[in-house]
């Protein structure tokens, strides 16, 4: 067996037997039920009422709005709690193994140091697929089943947000190759909280038309492309009314172009890279 | 045909911002050989395993492990590495531990599950073997450390300080283990500063201080017991005493004090019988062994190479 699958299983494995799998299971078991209850409430609740006298038709849009809303805020947390697994996930490892010594005994057998990177890398990318899948397939199955809505470009949408986690984690596995878990963390959030600023400045400059703030925003999504990835997610799986009424909180006005993802999936591989080339160089 | 030197450097160095961890490192180690690597904390000996290992990139210098240039990676399949202070993947019971090694050393799935048991069995865990690695103790730890550096049955294996965090029962067992890695014809690269340790299994040492070899030592020497002997005898003349030359060499006399180094213990009555034939009276035979530790203090001195 390659041992890049060999070390993405032991990854995988160590993901389970230290419970975090098991940590996020549950909590995300808690997001979907809070989210569901929430959904069920929303739903039930006589908003109807806003369109009085209105048709048949009225109704439909009206719910299917609502829907959308509520998917794409949905959708939002679960982004969030993907990319935290995904610092999570990506900080501790090379940073932690170095620091610990139990890389010695890996990198000194016959294999590469890409291995022990791309082996962690596919274990993670594992594990943050099945949680996503858990999260937002229970979201949209919750909706589904509740409503009977589904989102448009469902499955682009939903890749996007994947790529959006692989990206923060791929950063943080880049920033754990060189510095300590803590200061990765530290980084990683730093860079993204910068990334969301940057996406609401660009938003809200769409909205006001101010060229120059959205050019900060792109300028930010330079820097770290991850919510762009999101927004663009966004843009996809929205309802077509609410892409034309403009701005909502959980939707996108100013939209990322495909410019932006390939740049995104560049910034990725590149990153990668960059992590392979900064650990085969480290003395451990 | 004639082997590779398991281990050869030629002025290996390694320097850490201005600091030279390992000054100027040459050494040639044959294969089969069980080498002792000597010195005071901070004296370089990790560096130097760990860029012999691939862990950390020389300053300068060169090395070869069995004949191939430091950091091949198919040589590294015919090495065994057992870290100081190591730790593990501890959420893994001790055979899934090993299988995880093993595979990373790309061994068949067959012949690891067979070594995976009988190292099991050789270090004493066996009973402990479905158990997870995070319940051992620190002796437990040492020996499953020992078992994953022999798994590819290495034609070299490096030991940094495999007796620390044992029992006498444990130490006994890593010196046995040793003495059959020998007799196999593996080579042992053994740090460890427990003299002792080092007397009873090593063929040869290198004393190192500050990154630099400044003694090389065939401990056969010690062990086929050349005896150094210091006398009080009176009515002795000089030459009389350089008569003992066929028994005995470094021969020194001052007054009544004469000290020598005989080649082996079963020389002294004979040593005696001369004297005393010669006229000489002897009041006091001392042997003396030279221990590895007064040798070691000798050559790096008693501040440690501070």
């Amino acid at each position: 067996m390659s041992p890049i699958f060999v070390l993405a299983r032991m990854t995988f494995v160590q993901a389970v037997r230290r419970r975090i799998v098991l940590t996020g299971l549950l909590l995300g078991i808690c997001f979907l039920i809070v989210f569901s209850i929430g959904f069920h409430m929303i739903n039930t609740g006589n908003i109807a009422s806003l369109a009085p006298g209105g048709g048949k038709g009225i109704q439909h849009i009206i719910d299917a709005e609502k829907s959308s809303g509520l998917f794409l805020a949905g959708l939002y947390a679960v982004t969030f709690l993907g990319i935290a697994m995904a610092a999570l996930l990506g900080a501790d490892t090379l940073a932690g193994e170095i620091n610990s010594g139990t890389i010695q005994v890996i990198v000194t057998k016959p294999i590469r140091r890409s291995d022990v990177v791309f082996g962690k890398w596919l274990g993670f990318a594992g594990l943050l697929g099945l949680y996503l899948l858990l999260l937002a397939g229970g979201t949209t199955l919750s909706i589904l089943v509740q409503s009977g809505y589904v989102a448009p470009h469902l499955f682009a949408g939903l890749g996007l947000i994947y790529m959006e986690s692989l990206l923060i984690m791929t950063v943080a596995m880049a920033c754990s190759s060189r510095f300590s878990a803590l200061a990765t963390g530290g980084i990683v959030f730093g860079l993204y909280g910068l990334a969301f600023i940057g996406g609401w400045i660009e938003q809200i400059g769409a909205v006001l038309n101010s060229p120059t703030a959205v050019q900060v925003g792109i300028l930010t999504s330079l820097i770290i492309p991850s919510e762009s990835l999101w927004r663009r997610a966004a843009f996809e799986m929205q309802s077509p009314l609410s892409g034309l009424l403009g701005i909502s909180p959980f939707g996108a006005t100013s939209v990322p172009s495909l410019f932006m993802l390939a740049y995104a999936m560049l910034y990725l591989l590149a990153v990668l890279a960059l992590t392979v080339r900064v650990f085969q160089k480290r003395d451990l | 045909m004639s082997l590779a030197p398991a281990v050869e450097t030629n002025e290996l160095r390694k320097v850490f911002g201005d600091n030279a961890a390992v000054k100027s490192l040459t050494l040639q180690i044959q294969q089969g050989e069980v080498f002792g690597f000597l010195g005071p904390n901070g004296a370089g000996k990790t560096t130097s395993i760990k860029m012999l290992v691939g862990l950390i990139t020389p300053t300068s210098g060169k090395a070869a492990l069995l004949g191939a240039p430091i950091g091949n990676r198919s040589t590294r399949a015919r090495i065994g590495f057992l870290p100081e202070h190591f730790r593990f993947q501890d959420w893994l019971t001790a055979r899934e531990f090993l299988t995880l090694h093993g595979q990373l050393f790309g061994m068949e799935r067959q012949r690891l599950q067979a070594q995976v048991d009988e190292l099991l069995e050789r270090v004493g865990l066996s009973d402990f073997r479905d158990k997870a690695i995070v319940t051992y103790s620190k002796g437990m730890l040492q020996r499953i450390g020992l078992a994953q550096a022999l798994l590819n049955q290495p034609a070299l294996v490096f030991l940094d300080e495999p007796t620390s965090g044992l029992d006498p029962v444990g130490r006994i067992l890593v010196r046995d283990i040793i003495r059959e890695l020998r007799t196999q014809g593996t080579c042992v690269f053994l740090n460890s500063h427990l003299l002792s340790e080092i007397e009873v299994t090593c063929d040869r040492v290198a004393f190192i201080s500050h990154g630099e070899v400044i003694r090389l030592l065939e401990l056969a020497s010690l062990d086929t017991g050349q005896v150094t002997v210091s006398l009080r005898v009176s009515g002795l003349s000089q030459e009389t005493a350089a008569g003992l030359s066929p028994w005995a060499e470094a021969i020194h006399l001052e007054g009544n004090h004469l000290t020598l180094t005989a080649r082996n213990e079963e020389t002294l009555p004979e040593i005696n019988r001369y004297l005393v034939t010669h006229g000489a009276a002897v009041y006091e035979i001392a042997p003396k062994h030279v221990s590895l530790e007064e040798l070691f203090i000798e050559t790096v001195g008693k501040d440690g190479g501070l």
